[in-house]
């Protein structure tokens, strides 16, 4: 069983490597197709453990339905982006920086970094510290706004959390 | 065509303006935390919006090389993910080593 | 145009360079750092657009990916005094 799992990671990676070299390259000649599959063997062959790794059951349809929570963050962003913007050139400098600290339900490497990673491009906030057992996270707000739109209103966490389904 | 240079003129103002905005954040804020606010996000964000302006002029003027959007593409990404860890990553240093954040009312550092 | 907007974003790395030079301890000036890298992954991208080489994009790729590894190691080290143990 174990033997399976490790030719799968490798099929996997060697496949994905394949890919970036013949979108990055665009040269379809016989000397450069070979020595992007040798390339690519070569790299699967050595860090097969990498990119796949634990449980990962129903990692399609998790993909598929991170590709649908893409846009929305992106609309946050450009929102948010707007709101520090102002706080940055208005010249009283309204800011008020506070420590927060709140638990989700999320126990997984990739979920913990999704949340991550949107807690610190929207804007008001950046994560300082995620504790792996608990699912704690310190977070750096810029203001009461900010702060309070992700410890009273959980709408970020219940999303990721419907990405990846781990209410 | 005058549409379409026109559509980016205007992303590669607004990334522009972004940049700024990251840079005269970098040097106002009193603390820095918050100098940390404005650079992890307003500099991600301008860069994104500079490299579209750049792809929507490469389709529309080379039309014979369709790949370098695609790497262009994957650079948007690329900064997308990187900019935040990094971010989080220096943040997370300068916490756990002792350096206080700043409250409102104290002087600056 | 390209040429405008380069000289913006060396009117920024300017900028950025002052909180380099100045700002009161180890933090800031490896935050500045950082800064000063992103802008000259996008500067590459503009000037290979102005002298029209599409080789310059190549690099600002390679470029990108060495700035976060060495922003990554720093971090490492301030928050562990070693890089491996």
């Amino acid at each position: 069983m174990k033997r399976r799992r490790k030719w799968f990671e490798i099929l996997v990676t060697f496949c994905i490597m394949f890919l970036f070299w013949i979108l990055l390259s665009g040269l379809f000649d016989a000397f450069h197709l070979i020595a992007g599959v040798l390339c690519s063997v070569i790299v699967a062959l050595i860090s097969y453990d990498l990119l796949v790794k634990g449980k990962n059951e129903k990692m399609l349809l998790k993909c598929l339905r991170l590709l649908l929570y893409i846009p929305w963050e992106l609309w946050q962003i450009v929102l948010a982006n707007i709101d520090v913007a102002y706080r940055v050139l208005h010249p009283k400098m309204p800011i008020d920086p506070r420590v927060i600290e709140f638990e989700t339900s999320l126990r997984s490497d990739f979920a913990l970094v999704t949340l991550a990673n949107s807690i610190t491009l929207t804007p008001g906030t950046i994560t300082i510290y995620v504790e792996h057992e608990e699912g704690k996270f310190w977070v750096h707000a810029l203001a009461k706004e900010p702060g309070d739109a992700l410890l009273v209103d959980q709408t970020m966490q219940r999303k990721v959390a419907d990405v990846y389904m781990e209410w | 065509m005058v549409l379409i240079d026109g559509m980016v003129i205007i992303l590669l103002a607004i990334g522009i303006f972004f940049m700024f905005v990251g840079a005269i954040g970098l040097l106002r804020f009193p603390d820095f935390y918050t100098r940390l606010h404005a650079t992890g996000k307003c500099d991600t964000l301008g860069e994104g919006l500079i490299i579209l302006g750049l792809i929507v002029y490469h389709f529309f003027h080379y039309l014979r090389t369709p790949l370098v959007p695609v790497k262009l593409l994957f650079l948007i990404l690329f900064i997308f993910i990187a900019n935040p860890t990094a971010t989080h990553a220096i943040v997370k240093a300068a916490y756990l080593t002792g350096l206080t954040p700043w409250r409102l009312g104290e002087e600056r550092r | 145009m390209f040429l405008v907007v380069g000289l913006f974003i060396v009117v920024t790395i300017l900028l950025s360079l002052y909180r380099a030079v100045v700002g009161p301890g180890v933090f800031n000036r490896v935050a500045a750092v950082n800064v000063i890298g992103t802008k000259t992954i996008v500067l590459l991208i503009v000037i290979g657009y102005y002298f029209e080489r599409p080789l310059f994009f190549d690099i600002s790729v390679l470029y990108a990916m060495m700035n976060f590894i060495g922003t990554l190691a720093f971090a490492k080290y301030l928050q562990r005094g070693e890089l491996w143990s």
